[in-house]
């Protein structure tokens, strides 16, 4: 649709026409603000909590883990240099054995959402699957923080 | 002709004034759009509704993705 646009565009004498080939997807997906109807709903990225403790997959579960109990956590988020979640630790994960290697304990792939996805959505879908947090990232992976299915919850469903 | 552009070069160009046109139906645009996009859908780029637009700046067009 954007080459057909910009090709009427110069038809009618636009002479610097340039096509954003990711479009609007491309845009929310990397949580960036939008304007509109929707962007008075709150989504996945702004109840996703950014400061979820994270680690690399090298490091010694008993070290996170001591530094993820300190900090009042119970989950992080193993990502490489360039923040792409790699792996998910909750509970269970980080009560491993204290000397294993993140890459050895961490839950390897886990499901992550975009977050332009309304909490409402979130919200029923956290629920159905029975989801206490999800990873929240951009399209090329990059975490953004991990959303609670409490906060979801409280923030996308309407009290009944 | 036009070139195709990603999300870092689309924040250079309209910081330095491009102009941002979604091309989607308009109510697609009235639940979402980037800051400070106008909206022509596309069946509706014509002479008329392009004038809208100030031709001797950059015009930078984007849909829902890359269709």
């Amino acid at each position: 649709m954007a080459p057909r646009a910009a090709a009427r565009l110069e038809t009618l004498g636009f002479g610097q026409v340039h096509e954003y080939r990711g479009g609007k997807l491309d845009w929310m997906a990397a949580g960036l603000p939008t304007e509109g109807e929707n962007s008075l709903h709150a989504r996945a990225g702004d109840a996703a909590r950014k400061d979820v403790p994270i680690c690399s997959l090298t490091d010694r579960l008993g070290d996170v883990r001591d530094r993820v109990k300190a900090a009042g956590w119970d989950a992080a988020l193993a990502v490489d240099g360039e923040g792409v979640v790699l792996g998910l630790l909750r509970s269970k994960e980080l009560a491993k054995d204290p000397d294993l290697r993140i890459e050895q304990a961490m839950r390897p792939g886990p499901s992550t959402f975009r977050p332009y996805v309304s909490l409402h959505e979130m919200a029923h879908f956290m629920e159905e699957h029975d989801l206490e947090s999800s990873p929240v990232t951009t399209s090329d992976g990059k975490l953004v923080g991990l959303l609670y299915r409490a906060d979801a919850v409280r923030l996308g469903m309407p009290p009944k | 002709m036009s070139s195709p552009i990603d999300r870092d070069q689309l924040q250079n160009l309209v910081a330095q004034g491009a102009q941002l046109l979604e091309v989607l139906p308009a109510d697609e645009y009235r639940e979402d759009h980037l800051p400070g996009a106008r909206s022509i859908p596309l069946s509706q780029i014509d002479r008329e509704s392009a004038a809208a637009l100030d031709a001797n700046r950059a015009v930078i067009v984007y849909c829902w993705d890359m269709a």
